[in-house]
């Protein structure tokens, strides 16, 4: 029982804590919630699928001071976010750069939408609208109603 | 020897699936009663059989039975007899079971109670469904048989994942199962429908009950899993676009389409093809998802293990079942009659463009999803796409699904007039506009967005009560005569309210919980306070250790106040399983309202001042209930609708009954 209060203990420091980590915080206020901002379009880069500013990870750790670093120098997003891509690739940014290797990606909901609507309209041209007029049994059915 | 009874009944379960398949097709078409009759009797022998298997395993779970090899790996004799039952659906063999089990209930159901359909469509659906049972519970007999044993037993099993030890994680997976294969009964429904060459307002209205059922088991299932994320990860979010979770989203965007275009279908007799088409996707985007998340294809934080093989087979299954469904949809949709005609302006084209606006953001998940996998093949390039992409592409196709939202219940069918509809909307849309424009006045930081959300929310709240009180014909009758209009509206347009308030719940939760999060960190000893801002301060008033049945933990005990005032004591723990040496916190929540303060417990470590602490988080989560409350309202409003006279089973027997009798007749 006591071995596993210690192990209790170690397995709880061997766990880092996330983004929030008091230690690590800019004293500025302005530039840490900037810098919290950018985080979360950073991926941590060893991790199932998280950014830096949710992960655990040591990288996120180190990535976050890095970014924490470059915002405190006033270096803009776009050279924090450029940097950071030179180092590690566009795989680190959870916003796929907006390029023409990724038009696809952003524009093909947007390209449905247009064809969607495009084809609509033409059916809608082709069929006539439905008030148009009644059919000859419907007129006579009509007729028959009014009469009673 | 239960495990080997129930692998047995797991592989007569096979059998009969097969039979039903060939017994269905052959009274198909040899228009034998007696051929058919066997058929649903196979499809409810296959229930009982995987009822049976399932049963096995919970007893192998039950009584800790470590020869066998799931058990061994997911159990643990220490665990709490609820987490020993729940860890039967902990992996990806028993999920897959589950999976089974919920397919076969669901084509036994169809099978026993269907008597309003016609006989040649009943037969065909169980055929189909039938075919669904073989591919899936031969995958489970054949690749991932949970009651299989090893030689080996180890003595003490190597314990459920403790993030899954929990309550909402434990009824989380048999509502998404029951949801996901829920869209399986529409799916047979849809290719029966494209086989019998028949797709009608009468089809739609068979259809309708089951996507409803299916759609509200979604919903309830996804919100539990969102639940849990919130409060269990100790994150403070409650939704990441990640895989997995886009994975159990697609289908029920798909379903939500669904039930819109089948509306028009029932109503009106149009949009038949699309219709039918949407029934077919429902599924394959539950298959989709089933193979996502198991196969390891994609990067994600909750995954099940992965195994290439089994990825391999899943999708070979996805592949056959979607691949033939829209291979019959391509020949055959062509010959459907084209259904009733409608004006450009008219309830039939505001839900035409819900539909277009829907399956655009469907893509958009599909396509923001997948796109890492398409980057990688193509062009070999490492891209990641995340929440950012997501929150830009699928929430502006979804502002357009909600301005176009309550105009629509409002329009006529057939021809209807949008100066009048608008008309009585204006109050809504002013009261939206005044309520953005405040917000965006006050609410810090990302306005914008804060503003737009409360708008878009109030929008549909507001038009959707306006439908209402038009229904009622409140203010142009007497209060009681309203009242009496109210009781006497079909159910079905109290479920549509339900669900359509339900959604604008839920935008104002995530609007406002989305922006006006405040997180905070300190590493506090006993008797250190903590600012949340709002007026709220946390003070540490002690830890102490609490052994709980299957772990050790450290809980601290603070008490929160607000302005002075006390409003309750949380007690996060920091939780640890010496059986698979895994660390969990356990959130504390304070419920204000709809509005949480979230207080996570962390490790002990050295505080500024060096002496040491423990590092505590806190969240201020404003309205984030109402992110959950929303979608429950929504579900609720598909259980009104699903109880609406008009769908009531036996009540289509009476009109077709007799007539499906005669068509039998002569062929016999």
């Amino acid at each position: 029982m006591r071995l596993g209060r210690l192990l209790a203990v170690l397995g709880a420091l061997a766990c880092l804590a996330a983004a929030e980590d008091p230690a690590d915080q800019l004293p500025n206020r302005a530039q840490e919630a900037h810098a919290r901002a950018l985080f979360s379009e950073i991926r941590c880069v060893v991790c199932q699928n998280e950014s830096i500013d949710d992960s655990d990870a040591e990288v996120a750790g180190n990535l976050r001071q890095a970014v924490r670093a470059q915002v405190a120098d006033g270096r803009t997003d776009q050279q924090i976010k450029s940097y950071l891509v030179q180092r590690y690739g566009e795989f680190i940014l959870m916003r796929p750069l907006f390029s023409p290797g990724n038009a696809l990606l952003w524009l093909s909901p947007f390209l449905i939408v247009l064809a969607g609507a495009g084809v609509l309209i033409l059916r809608a041209r082709r069929t006539p609208t439905p008030e148009a007029r009644l059919t000859d049994a419907e007129e006579a059915k009509l007729r028959e109603l009014k009469d009673f | 020897m239960t495990a080997e009874l129930g692998s047995f009944a797991l592989i007569l379960a096979f059998a009969l699936s097969i039979a039903q398949v060939a017994l269905s097709a052959g009274g198909r078409l040899r228009g034998s009663a007696a051929l058919t009759g066997a058929g649903e009797g196979a499809a409810a022998g296959a229930f009982l059989g995987v009822a049976a298997a399932f049963a096995a395993l919970i007893h192998a779970f039950v009584t800790s039975d470590f020869s066998v090899a799931n058990v061994a790996a997911n159990s643990h004799t220490a665990q709490p007899l609820f987490y020993k039952i729940t860890g039967a659906w902990g992996s990806h063999e028993g999920s897959m079971l589950l999976w089974c089990l919920a397919l076969t209930g669901y084509g036994s159901v169809v099978a026993l109670t269907g008597r309003g359909l016609p006989w040649k469509l009943k037969a065909s659906t169980v055929m189909v469904q039938g075919c669904l049972g073989v591919l899936f519970i031969g995958y489970t007999v054949f690749a991932s048989n949970p009651l299989l044993r090893i030689a080996t037993p180890p003595v003490e099993g190597a314990s459920l994942n403790p993030l899954l030890q929990d309550p909402f994680f434990a009824i989380h997976p048999p509502f998404l199962y029951s949801g996901y294969v829920g869209m399986s009964v529409v799916f047979s429904l849809g290719v029966a429908a494209l086989i019998e060459g028949r797709v009608d307002a009468a089809w739609a209205r068979w259809m309708r009950p089951w996507s409803l059922v299916a759609w509200s088991l979604l919903t309830i299932g996804i919100t539990l899993g969102s639940f849990w994320s919130y409060y269990v990860l100790g994150w403070g979010g409650w939704w990441a676009w990640d895989p997995v979770e886009n994975a159990s989203f697609m289908p029920w965007l798909a379903a939500t389409a669904l039930l819109h275009s089948a509306t028009v279908t029932e109503k009106r007799g149009a949009m038949a093809a699309w219709t039918v088409f949407l029934a077919i996707l429902a599924f394959t985007f539950s298959m989709l998802g089933a193979f996502l998340v198991r196969s390891g294809i994609l990067t994600s934080v909750h995954a099940f293990a992965i195994d290439p093989k089994r990825g391999t087979l899943l999708l070979e299954i996805l592949g056959i079942a979607a691949g033939s469904g829209f291979a019959l949809f391509a020949w055959r949709a062509p010959s459907l009659p084209p259904g009733g005609l409608f004006a450009p302006i008219s309830r039939e084209s505001a839900l035409l463009l819900n539909n277009l606006f829907l399956s655009a953001a469907t893509v958009a998940v599909l396509f923001g999803t997948l796109y890492p996998l398409i980057a990688q093949a193509a062009f070999g390039a490492a891209v990641s796409v995340g929440p950012p992409y997501f929150n830009l592409v699928f929430g502006s196709l979804m502002g357009a699904v909600l301005l176009i939202l309550p105009i629509g219940p409002l329009m006529a069918w057939k021809r209807g007039e949008l100066v009048g509809v608008l008309q009585r909307l204006w109050w809504a849309a002013l009261a939206a506009i005044v309520a953005g424009a405040l917000v965006y006045a006050f609410h810090e930081p990302r306005k914008a967005f804060a503003g737009t959300g409360v708008a878009l929310g109030l929008w549909l709240i507001g038009g959707t009560l306006t439908e209402l009180a038009e229904r009622a014909r409140l203010g142009r009758t007497t209060l009681a005569e309203a009242g009496r209009r109210l009781r006497a509206l079909p159910r079905g347009a109290w479920g549509m309210t339900f669900a359509h308030v339900g959604l604008g719940v839920f935008l104002l939760g995530a609007a406002i919980d989305g922006t006006g999060k405040v997180e905070t960190a300190k590493v506090m000893a006993v008797g250190d306070q903590i600012d949340v801002g709002g007026g709220y301060h946390l003070s540490l008033d002690g830890v102490g250790a609490v052994d709980g049945p299957n772990y050790q933990a450290q809980r601290g005990t603070l008490s929160v106040t607000k302005n002075g005032h006390p409003i309750c004591t949380a007690t996060p723990e920091r939780r640890f399983y010496p059986a698979g040496g895994q660390t969990t916190s356990k959130v504390a929540l304070c419920l204000r309202g709809v509005s949480d303060v979230y207080v996570v417990f962390g490790e002990q470590r050295l505080g500024v001042s060096g002496s040491p602490g423990w590092l505590v988080r806190v969240f201020w989560n404003p309205w984030a209930r109402m992110i959950f409350l929303g979608p429950l309202l929504m579900a609720l409003g598909g259980g009104i609708s699903l109880s609406d006279r008009r769908l009531r089973i036996g009540l289509p027997k009476r009109a077709t009954g007799a007539a499906g009798a005669a068509v039998l007749g002569p062929a016999e």
